[in-house]
């Protein structure tokens, strides 16, 4: 209706709506809820929507992957340092073992450090957030300088020396990395509580006898999901980039187990002869990441009330 | 002003004595022993190494000994490579870095600015998309991966550039190109969103109203204000430059403190590992501070308190 110029309207076009009060108040366009609107703004939004589509790519690569194929990630075939070909799609590596496997098998293990570590950042950081924004005073004073104190820190320093101690592996990846990473999530939930819990709605709840837990649960943490969700979607890459990273200083997971970054790291000498085994997890990585951040990038955009229309 | 600071160096010496400590206990906790090697030791020589080095003492001795010597500023002899002091380490590589550094500081901060200027300019038009497609690749791409794609092509195949090695400035092209290239992405795409926002502001159009040039107008009034959130992103390009050398240095064979730090990992030689870290963390968090403060002399509308107020 909006495209038609005043001048052209009829008659016709109107309809009388009677003035029962139960037919008035009926909203003539079907509502659609928040989350509808979110969903409808971020496929909108190209570059999101390509990181997507990549990001689902990945993942099934990382679940059918190593089961299409007809070798296992450390199998050696003997066939040393084999460019791709039909049997090796991606090629063999120094020890005869199929890359194209060993890829998504990597896809499996650099994913799940990248989600377990926001997850558990997220954990830690949603409870630290909203407990010192919602309590305020000084537990709130003493609680953001632990944070402050913490992120003054260099964070992959401290990641380093935890996997210097700890003996490399899964397990110490995960736990160094969220270690240090939980500080940003605490923060933005920090400041998206302190400005939801001095709103109306939260004061009718508190008048109607709800208790900190109940405002949290139904009021707060749901209104703040938006940045949440973003905070843990960027969260994501730099743990699957800073996992690559310490594999390349030797500090990834143990063989024969194969991440992305030990991969990278294992290929790196052979570049000038057999250039496709850093190549394939390098690409790899370069496109998840790229994803995450798309996804995220989009999901911010899409949240954004001020861009709504 | 006097009280900010007062309580920033609070933080950093209370941060330092943090790293310090925990240092010195994970490395108490940590296995293997640098000295360690396949052949045994005989007791009397083990126990004269363990003299040497203080080991013998109790840990609260041990611990104090090591916060008083990081204070002074002495971070001990290397266990690995006997008569090497890690000080010396440090005097020989941190210059090194250091010209690394800077001159990948220099290329993501000159060209981060140039890109997003240029893509703000001709927003929504071709060089805009260009522009944004690098950044989106420079964002992507980890630096380790562009290091082995431009010692590849530009090195190896090409061989425009030597392939790793310290001799000259030559050598240091690409190293610091692959160290800048995410940071300069970063920085790229908050000029281009901060230049959009101040092009559409009221003093801008006043300016163009005025018939001033339209160069002038971009350098002069909108860019000097566009750049105080790349000001602001100075001091995570920093640290992000400085761990980012360590495997840009051990790719490239830069004989750098990132390198040493590495080598020193996997030699366990707890002394370097020990005294890099507190080096490294001395030299960010001191980076942190001269942004902050460097801040408050660009934006006149920030003035640094203490407390829990963040100005304005």
């Amino acid at each position: 209706m909006a495209d038609k110029n005043v001048s052209e309207l009829q008659p016709s076009d109107f309809e009388i709506v009677g003035n029962k009060t139960s037919e008035t108040e009926t909203l003539a366009r079907k509502s659609i809820s928040f989350w509808g609107e979110v969903s409808r703004r971020f496929i909108k939004n190209k570059l999101a929507l390509i990181g997507f589509i990549t990001l689902a790519i990945i993942i099934i690569g990382a679940i059918c992957g190593p089961w299409i194929s007809e070798f296992t990630y450390r199998q050696q075939n003997g066939d040393y340092n084999m460019a791709p070909n039909g049997t090796y799609w991606f090629g063999t590596d120094d020890l005869g073992r199929d890359i194209f496997t060993r890829v998504w098998i990597g896809a499996r293990i650099s994913i799940f450090i990248g989600f377990a570590a926001a997850i558990i950042d997220l954990i830690i950081g949603v409870a630290w957030g909203a407990v010192a924004g919602l309590t305020g005073g000084r537990t709130d004073e003493i609680m953001m300088r632990i944070a402050d104190i913490l992120t003054a820190i260099p964070y992959l320093l401290v990641v380093i020396i935890l996997l210097v101690v700890m003996q490399p592996g899964l397990f110490p990846m995960i736990i160094a990395l969220s270690l240090t990473g939980w500080v940003n999530m605490a923060r933005i939930t920090r400041s998206e509580i302190l400005k939801l819990k001095n709103q109306e709605y939260v004061l009718a709840a508190r008048t109607l006898g709800a208790n900190n837990l109940h405002l949290i649960k139904r009021h707060l943490l749901p209104n703040a999901l938006g940045a949440i969700l973003v905070t843990m979607t960027l969260t994501i890459p730099t743990a699957i980039f800073t996992e690559a990273f310490l594999s390349y200083l030797g500090l990834g997971v143990p063989a024969p187990l194969a991440s992305w970054g030990t991969m990278a790291n294992d290929g790196y000498p052979a570049l000038a002869n057999a250039p496709w085994r850093l190549f394939f997890p390098g690409v790899l990585i370069c496109l998840t990441i790229f994803a995450f951040n798309a996804v995220g990038d989009g999901l911010r955009d899409a949240l954004d009330p001020k861009l709504r229309k | 002003m006097i009280k900010y600071l007062g309580q920033r160096l609070i933080y950093i010496v209370i941060a330092l004595f943090l790293i310090i400590t925990a240092t010195f206990f994970l490395m108490r906790m940590a296995p293997g022993n640098p000295f360690a090697s396949e052949r045994a030791l005989p007791p009397a020589i083990q126990e004269s190494l363990n003299e040497k080095y203080g080991l013998d003492n109790p840990w609260y001795i041990q611990y104090k000994d090591y916060l008083v010597n990081s204070a002074t500023g002495d971070f001990g002899t290397s266990m690995k490579y006997k008569y090497r002091e890690t000080n010396d380490m440090i005097a020989e590589g941190f210059p090194i870095s250091m010209t690394l550094g800077l001159e990948a500081m220099f290329i993501a901060v000159g060209f981060g600015v140039l890109i997003g200027t240029i893509a703000a300019l001709f927003h929504n038009k071709w060089p805009d998309y260009l522009m944004s497609v690098l950044a989106v690749i420079g964002i992507s791409v980890p630096s380790f991966v562009m290091a082995a794609v431009l010692q590849y092509y530009l090195a190896l195949q090409a061989g425009w550039f030597p392939i790793a090695g310290w001799n000259g400035f030559i050598y240091s092209i690409l190293p610091a190109i692959a160290l800048a290239s995410t940071p300069m992405a970063f920085i790229a795409k908050l000029t281009r969103s901060s230049m959009l926002e101040e092009t559409n502001s009221e003093y801008v159009k006043m300016a163009k109203a005025k018939g001033i040039s339209r160069w002038v107008v971009v350098f002069k009034h909108a860019l000097r204000n566009a750049l105080l959130p790349v000001v602001t992103y100075l001091a995570p390009l920093t640290a992000g430059i400085i761990t980012g050398s360590f495997v840009i240095e051990e790719i490239f064979a830069i004989p750098g403190i990132g390198k040493y730090f590495v080598t020193s990992i996997s030699n366990r030689d707890y002394t370097v590992i020990m005294g890099t870290t507190v080096f490294y963390s001395v030299i960010l968090l001191l980076a942190v501070l001269i942004v902050d403060i460097l801040y408050s002399f660009i934006d006149p509308r920030i003035s640094l308190k203490g407390g829990k107020s963040n100005g304005r």
